[in-house]
C-alpha cells in the first residue's frame, strides 16, 4: 500500500532511529512512502498557544501540499503522535467549521495554495500497520521472534485520544500495540500506565514536574518487570530515554530501561541488522536487554491456581 | 349558506389569551363575518371552562337551537372533555363541539396583538367551517376480560399481582427466570431502614406462589400479543424445565448430586457458583429446579443422568424429553414490570473492573455481604479470606455521563450510603464515598445520610478520575489507588484502599425495545417504557389496557417501585370493575369498494389494528384497537381509508376556513369546497 | 400570517461575559464550557494537576464568576501537557484541552502570563514558534540554548555540557537549523493568517 509520508521535525535527527527503522520495515510490510515535498513543522503543542489562525494555517500548508502532490484517496502517515494529532485535528476542525476553513484558505491563497477539508486522511504509523497491514501479515515476516523479551507497550496520549477523524483504540486501555508485540513473539507485560502522558514539553517548563511524570511511567514499567518499553512517539522516546538518568538522580532510583521504537522491535524480529534500525542512538543502552532474547519461546509458567477460597473474577471480553 | 346553527365562544383565559388577542373584537367579528357560515351567536367570556362559562353554552344551545359549537380557548388536550360534556348536558351530541387552540397556538407564541387577533379569527373561521361537517358519534363499548397478565416477577410485578389477586380477580404472572423475586432477592439490606431484603420479600413471594388467583408462569416468556384492551390474547412460551412440576417435591437431591459447577452470572452476579441443575436460591418460588442444558453433561455428551438416578420421586421428576410449551391466555389488561439491567463497568476501563481483582460492582457487593451469598456475608477481598481495612465507594458509575447514560440513576447515593454503613458495621474499615452530588430526597433518606456521617465514613466530593494499582509512593504499594480531585479543597488526592465498590447505573433491559414493540407501547430512545403522562398518568401507557410499573419505566428505588406496582393494579382493578369500556369513537375505517388490497397500510399501524382478508383481498380496521392516529389514512393511495372526526371533507373545510381572510381580516375568497 | 420574532436585540447588545468570550474564541465548534457540573474529573485526571494553582474545574468556576484576571494569571493552562485525558473522560463532554489553548492565547495577548508562576512556558512556546516561522522546521539546539540562556543561564551551560553534548554525540541533534525550500511561501501564508487573526480580534474584541 502506498502512503503519503509526513516525517515531522523529530524524525530528521533526534528520532532518526524511528525514521530509519520505519524505512527498513516498510518493504517487508508492503508499505511504500512518498514524502511530502517541502513539508513544514506542524507547530507541535506550541503554535496553538500563540495564534489559532496561524496554527491552522501552518498545519494546513502541509495538508495542501500533500493534496497537490498525491492522488486522492492516498492516506498520509505520520509516525509522530503530535504530528498525527495536529494533522487529523486540523482536518476535522476545518471540515466541521466552514468559516474557519474559508479563513485558512484565505491565508493559504497568499502562498498560492488551497486545501479542501477532508481531502487528506491522516493515520498514525501504528494505526496504518495495525489496520492496513494487519497482525497476520506482520507475524508472517517474523524470522527471529523476540522470545523472552518482556515488553511494556507504551502508547502515550495523543494517538488514542481523542480520535478526531476516527477512534483508533480505547482511550484508556488500548491493546493494539500489545497484540502487535505479541505477534513479534515478545512477552507483553501488563502496563497500567500505558496511555498516560510522558509530560510532553514539560521538561522545558518545569523539570521537577516533568521528572515526576516520567518517574511514574518508568516505575510502573519496572514494577511489572519490563525489559524494554516500546514507544510510538519521538517525544515519549526522548523524555523516557534522555531524562532517565535525571529521574534516577532526582528520585534515587536505578532504572535502566531501554526505550525503543516499535518499528525497531519489528525490524529485529524480522531478522534485520540492529545498525540498520538505528540502534545505538538511545541513551539507555538497549544491548543488555536485547541479549535476553532467546532462541526458544520461554516455558510459560502455569497461571497460579486460585485458592479454593478465592471468589471468581469477572470475565473480560476477549479483544484479540 | 350553512343550514347549521353555530355558536362561537371565545375564552379570555384570564389574561392568558386576552392580553394578546383582542377577544371582544374576535367575538363581534365572528358573529358578523361568519353569519353566512352559520354562526348565530358569538360571545367572549373570562373563563369559558368555569361552571358559569359552561352554562352560557348550555343556555345558548337551548335558547338559540344551536346545532354546532366552537370554543376558542386552550388546547383540546386540556378542556375538550369539559366542553363536550357541557354540550351533552344540553342535549347536543358531544362530537358536534370543536375546539380552536388560540392560547397554545396564538397568544402564547405571538407578541404582535393585531396579527395575533387576525390569526385567531382565521383559526375560528377554520373551526366553524370544519364543525358543520361533523357527524354525531356514539362511543364504542367493549367488554373487559377480568383476567390480568403481569410480565416480570420482581417486586413491582409481585405487588401488582397480589393487589389484583387479593381483590378476587385472576392474574397470570410471567417470569423469564426460574424463580420470581427479581433484583430485590439478590440484595442484603434495604435502605433506609436496613430491613433484610429477603425477610420482607420472601413472604410476598410465597403469597404470590400459593395464591389461588395467581397462575405463576416462571421460566417463561411472552411470545406474542394479539387483541386489544379488554380482550388480549397472549401466547406464552413455557421453556422446558426438564423437571416435572407435577411430581417434584423440591427436595434438592438432584442439585446435590449434579457434578457440574457453573459460574452463576445471574443470581450470584458472577461471584458464586451453581449446579447445572439448579434453583437460584433456597427460597425460590416455585421450588422446582431447572436444568441448564448448555452446561448439563447429559445434554452435552449424552451421559451422566445423575439427577435422574438419584431423584427419589415416583414417577421420576427428571424428564430429559420435555419440550417448550406454548400457552395461550386471555386477559383484559397487561402490566409490564420487566425491571432493569446493571451497567457493565468494564466499559469504563479506568475504574479497573475486570482487571483489578478487588474492584466490585454494586450487585457483586450485595451478594458479598448477603448472609446467603457465596461468603455467607463475610465482606472479604477477591481472595475470599482477607478483610479489607479500607474501602472506596464510587457513585455515578455510568450515570450522569453523556458517554454512557446522561440521567441520574436515582438509587445509587442511598445504595452507596447503605454499603458504607454495612462495611463500617461489619469490618470497621475506613470507608470513603466519592460523589458528585449527594442525592437523598424522600422520607428518612437524609436522616440515613446523617447516621452514616456520624459513623465516621469519609466523604469526598469529586468524580473519581481513575482506580489504579500503579503505585508511586511507598504507602500505595499493593493497594488500589483512587485518584480524584477533592473539589472542596481543589486538590488532586490519591487515596489507597483495599477494595473498591462501583455503584453502577441502572439501565433499561437490553431487549426493552423488542418488548415495547411486542406490546405496542412506546419506548424512549434510551429504552425506558414511556408512561401516558409523566406527572398525571404515570402508570398508564398510550396503548389502552397496558400499564407499566417499576424500573422498566425509569430507575427507581423499592418504595417507589412497590407504589407503582400497586398503582398499576389499582388502575387495572378500576377497569375490571367497569366491566365494559367506552372508547372514543375517533377511528379509521376502510371503504371496502375503494380498497385495492395493496396492503400498504397493513404494516404501518402502530397499534396492530389492521386485519387483511385474504379471501376478499380487502383490509379492515379493528375499531377497538384503532387509536385514530391517522397513519393509515395518510398512507392509503386509493383514499379508501377515512378517519371519523378527521375526514377529508372536514380537513379541507377547515383549510378553506383558514384561508378565507387575509392578514388584515378582509374576506379574500369564498368557500370553494362543499 | 406573519410571526413576529422574539426580540433578541437587547440580548445581543449586552457586553460579552468572560465565559462567552472564552467559548467564542475556542475553535472547532461549541466547547460546551457552560455545561461543566464541577465534578472534578478533569482535575483528578490531570497528570500535572497537583502542580497547578487552580485545577481546570476551578478555572471553569472562576470563568463563570467572571474572574478574568485571576484566571489569566493562573499557571493552570501553562501546565497543561495537552494529553486530552480530561477531555475524553469529561462526563459532560466539555472540550477542556481546546479551552486551555484559548486561555494560553488570551494570557499571552493580554500580558497576564508574566504574573503566572509558569511564566517560562509562553516564552518556550514563543521561542519554538519563532524558529518554525524563521526556518519552517523546529530547531532543537537553537530552541534549547536561546530559551535557557534567557531563563536559566546556568542550566544552559549545564545543558550544553550534559544533555546537549550527549544528544550531539549520539547524532540526535543538529548544529545548524534545517530550512524548508519555499520559505517565502510560508511567510506569506503566516503573515496573511496573522492579518486575519488581527482583523477577527478587532471585530469581536479580545479574541485570539
Amino acid at each position: 500500500m502506498k502512503y503519503t509520508y509526513y516525517p515531522g521535525c523529530s524524525l530528521e535527527k533526534n528520532a532518526s532511529a524511528y525514521h530509519d527503522s520505519t524505512m527498513a520495515v516498510a518493504a517487508p510490510l508492503g508499505m511504500t512512502f512518498q514524502e511530502v515535498e517541502d513539508w513544514n513543522c506542524c507547530g507541535a503543542v506550541e503554535m496553538m498557544a500563540i495564534d489559532k489562525m496561524q496554527a491552522y494555517a501552518l498545519i494546513s500548508r502541509n495538508l495542501a501540499l500533500a493534496a497537490a502532490q498525491t492522488p486522492p484517496g492516498q492516506r498520509m502517515v505520520a509516525p509522530c503522535s503530535a504530528c498525527f494529532l495536529n494533522l487529523s485535528k486540523c482536518d476535522a476542525h476545518l471540515t466541521k467549521d466552514p468559516s474557519l476553513a474559508a479563513k485558512v484558505n484565505q491565508a493559504l491563497a497568499a502562498g498560492g495554495l488551497h486545501y479542501t477539508p477532508g481531502r487528506v486522511q491522516t493515520r498514525h504509523l501504528l494505526e496504518a500497520v495495525v489496520k492496513d497491514v494487519g497482525y497476520a501479515a506482520v507475524k508472517a515476516q517474523v524470522k527471529r521472534p523476540l522470545y523472552g523479551l518482556k515488553v511494556a507497550p507504551y502508547y502515550g496520549c495523543l494517538i488514542v485520544r481523542p480520535g478526531f477523524l476516527e477512534k483508533f483504540d480505547d482511550h484508556e486501555y488500548p491493546t493494539s500495540l500489545d497484540v502487535l508485540m505479541r505477534a513479534l513473539g515478545a512477552d507483553v507485560v501488563d502496563f497500567p500506565m500505558k496511555a498516560h502522558c510522558c509530560g510532553g514539553h514539560m521538561t522545558q517548563i518545569s523539570e521537577e514536574v516533568a521528572l515526576g511524570l516520567i518517574y511514574r511511567l518508568l516505575k510502573n514499567a519496572a514494577d511489572y518487570g519490563a525489559d524494554v518499553i516500546a514507544t510510538i512517539c519521538p517525544m515519549c522516546q526522548l523524555n523516557l530515554d534522555a531524562y532517565q538518568e535525571n529521574v534516577n538522580k532526582y528520585f534515587g532510583t536505578n532504572f535502566r530501561i531501554p526505550i525503543l521504537y516499535f518499528t525497531q522491535l519489528m525490524g529485529l524480529a524480522f531478522g534485520m541488522e540492529p545498525t540498520r534500525l538505528g540502534f545505538g542512538k538511545e541513551f539507555i543502552d538497549a544491548a543488555p536487554a536485547l541479549n535476553k532474547i532467546g532462541v526458544e519461546p520461554p516455558e510459560r509458567s502455569k497461571p497460579e491456581r486460585p485458592s479454593k477460597d478465592a471468589l471468581p473474577m469477572p470475565v473480560m471480553p476477549e479483544k484479540e | 349558506m350553512s343550514e347549521e346553527r353555530v355558536g362561537v365562544y371565545v375564552c379570555h383565559c384570564g389574561s392568558n389569551i386576552a392580553s394578546v388577542v383582542n377577544v371582544e373584537d374576535v367575538a363581534v367579528w365572528a358573529k358578523e363575518e361568519l353569519a353566512d357560515q352559520g354562526v348565530v351567536v358569538a360571545r367572549d367570556y373570562k373563563f369559558m371552562c368555569s361552571s358559569l362559562g359552561q352554562e352560557l353554552i348550555q343556555d345558548d344551545i337551548k335558547e338559540h337551537g344551536l346545532t354546532r359549537v366552537v370554543v376558542a380557548a386552550c388546547s383540546p388536550h386540556l378542556h375538550e372533555k369539559t366542553f363536550r360534556t357541557a354540550c351533552n348536558r344540553a342535549g347536543l351530541n358531544p362530537f358536534l363541539c370543536e375546539m380552536v387552540s388560540v392560547r397554545e397556538q396564538v397568544s402564547w407564541v405571538h407578541t404582535d396583538k393585531e396579527l395575533a387577533t387576525n390569526k385567531a379569527k382565521a383559526m375560528i373561521a377554520g373551526g366553524v367551517e370544519r364543525v358543520v361537517h361533523h357527524q354525531p358519534l356514539e362511543p364504542l363499548h367493549v367488554p373487559i376480560n377480568p383476567a390480568t397478565l403481569v410480565v416480570g416477577g420482581g417486586i413491582a410485578g409481585i405487588q401488582a399481582a397480589l393487589e389484583i389477586a387479593d381483590s378476587g380477580f385472576p392474574v397470570y404472572l410471567v417470569e423469564r427466570e426460574p424463580t420470581i423475586g427479581g433484583h430485590m432477592a439478590q440484595f442484603d439490606k434495604t435502605f433506609p431502614t436496613l430491613d433484610c431484603a429477603a425477610c420482607i420479600l420472601t413472604p410476598k413471594m410465597v403469597d404470590a406462589g400459593a395464591h389461588p388467583n395467581i397462575t405463576l408462569l416462571t421460566w417463561s416468556e411472552v411470545e406474542r400479543v394479539d387483541g386489544f384492551v379488554g380482550n388480549f390474547t397472549v401466547t406464552v412460551r413455557k421453556k422446558a424445565r426438564y423437571v416435572r412440576e407435577d411430581v417434584c417435591t423440591g427436595c434438592g437431591i438432584c442439585i446435590e448430586k449434579c457434578p457440574v459447577k457453573v459460574l452463576d452470572q445471574n443470581f450470584e452476579a458472577g461471584l458464586g457458583y451453581r449446579k447445572a441443575v439448579y434453583r437460584p436460591f433456597p427460597q425460590a418460588v416455585p421450588k422446582y429446579p431447572v436444568i441448564d442444558t448448555e452446561n448439563c453433561t447429559y445434554f452435552k455428551r449424552g451421559k451422566c443422568k445423575a439427577c435422574q438416578i438419584f431423584c427419589p420421586t415416583q414417577p421420576n421428576s427428571i424428564d430429559f424429553e420435555q419440550k417448550d410449551q406454548f400457552i395461550q391466555i386471555q386477559v383484559g389488561n397487561i402490566i409490564l414490570a420487566t425491571g432493569y439491567d446493571l451497567f457493565d463497568p468494564r466499559r469504563i476501563p479506568q475504574y479497573g473492573y475486570g482487571r483489578l481483582a478487588n474492584v466490585f460492582t454494586s450487585l457483586e457487593f450485595e451478594r458479598l455481604c448477603n448472609a446467603a451469598g457465596p461468603t455467607n456475608g463475610d465482606i472479604v477481598l477477591r481472595d475470599g479470606v482477607t478483610k479489607p481495612k479500607s474501602v472506596g465507594i464510587i457513585h455515578c458509575v455510568g450515570s450522569r455521563d453523556r458517554r454512557y447514560n446522561n440521567y441520574c440513576s436515582g438509587i445509587c447515593c442511598m445504595q452507596s450510603l447503605k454499603f458504607a454503613h454495612l462495611v463500617k458495621e461489619r469490618t470497621g474499615a475506613d470507608v470513603y464515598n466519592f460523589y458528585i452530588d449527594m442525592r437523598t430526597a424522600y422520607k428518612d433518606y437524609d436522616e440515613f445520610y446523617q447516621k452514616v456521617l456520624e459513623e465516621g465514613v469519609h466523604f469526598v466530593r469529586g468524580r473519581v478520575a481513575e482506580v489504579t494499582d500503579a503505585a508511586r509512593k511507598p504507602g500505595e504499594e499493593g493497594k488500589l489507588i483512587i485518584q480524584v480531585e477533592d473539589t472542596f479543597i481543589g486538590k488532586q488526592r490519591r487515596i489507597p484502599v483495599d477494595m473498591v465498590i462501583l455503584s453502577a447505573a441502572l439501565q433499561p433491559r437490553a431487549d426493552a425495545n423488542e418488548v415495547a414493540q411486542k406490546f405496542g407501547i412506546a419506548c424512549s430512545t434510551k429504552g425506558w417504557f414511556i408512561e401516558k403522562h409523566p406527572k398525571l398518568d404515570p402508570v398508564a401507557t398510550m396503548t389502552e389496557g397496558i400499564y407499566v410499573a417499576g424500573c422498566a419505566q425509569g430507575p427507581k428505588d423499592i418504595p417507589s417501585t412497590v407504589a407503582q406496582g400497586a398503582a398499576a393494579a389499582a388502575r387495572v382493578l378500576g377497569r375490571i370493575q367497569m366491566q365494559e369500556l367506552a372508547l372514543e369513537p375517533i377511528r379509521a375505517s376502510v371503504i371496502e369498494e375503494k380498497c385495492s388490497g395493496c396492503r400498504i397500510c397493513n404494516d404501518m399501524c402502530p397499534f396492530n389494528a389492521i386485519i387483511f382478508h385474504e379471501d376478499r383481498m380487502v383490509t379492515e380496521i379493528n375499531p377497538a384497537l384503532c387509536q385514530g392516529c391517522g397513519t393509515c389514512v395518510a398512507a392509503c393511495p386509493s383514499n379508501a381509508i377515512t378517519g371519523t372526526q378527521f375526514s377529508t371533507e372536514q380537513i379541507m373545510a377547515q383549510i378553506e376556513g383558514l384561508l378565507m381572510f387575509n392578514v388584515e381580516g378582509e374576506l379574500i375568497r369564498e368557500m370553494a369546497y362543499a | 400570517m406573519t410571526i413576529t420574532a422574539f426580540p433578541t436585540e437587547a440580548v445581543a447588545r449586552a457586553p460579552r461575559t468572560f465565559m462567552q468570550e472564552v467559548i467564542e474564541d475556542t475553535p472547532g465548534g461549541n466547547p460546551r464550557l457552560e455545561m461543566c457540573i464541577q465534578c472534578g474529573t478533569c482535575g483528578g485526571s490531570c497528570p500535572s494537576g497537583p502542580d497547578m494553582d487552580y485545577s481546570p474545574r476551578r478555572i471553569f468556576a472562576m470563568i463563570e464568576a467572571g474572574m478574568r484576571e485571576e484566571v489569566l494569571r493562573a499557571n493552570t493552562f501553562w501546565y497543561c501537557v495537552s494529553c486530552y485525558l480530561c477531555m475524553v473522560r469529561c462526563p459532560q463532554e466539555v472540550r477542556i484541552t481546546d479551552i486551555m489553548y484559548t486561555l494560553k492565547r488570551k494570557a499571552i495577548r493580554e500580558g497576564y502570563y508574566r504574573d503566572s508562576s509558569a511564566s517560562d512556558a509562553p516564552d518556550f512556546s514563543e521561542t519554538f514558534v519563532d524558529a518554525v516561522m524563521k526556518y519552517g522546521r523546529s530547531f532543537e539546539l537553537g530552541l534549547a540554548t536561546r530559551y535557557h540562556l534567557r531563563h536559566h543561564p546556568l542550566d544552559a551551560i549545564k545543558l550544553a555540557a550534559g544533555m546537549g553534548l550527549n544528544m550531539l554525540r549520539r547524532g540526535r541533534m543538529d548544529l545548524t537549523p534545517r530550512r524548508i525550500n519555499n520559505l517565502d511561501q510560508l511567510h506569506a501564508i503566516m503573515d496573511k493568517a496573522k492579518e486575519i487573526s488581527q482583523a477577527e480580534r478587532a471585530q469581536i474584541g479580545g479574541g485570539a
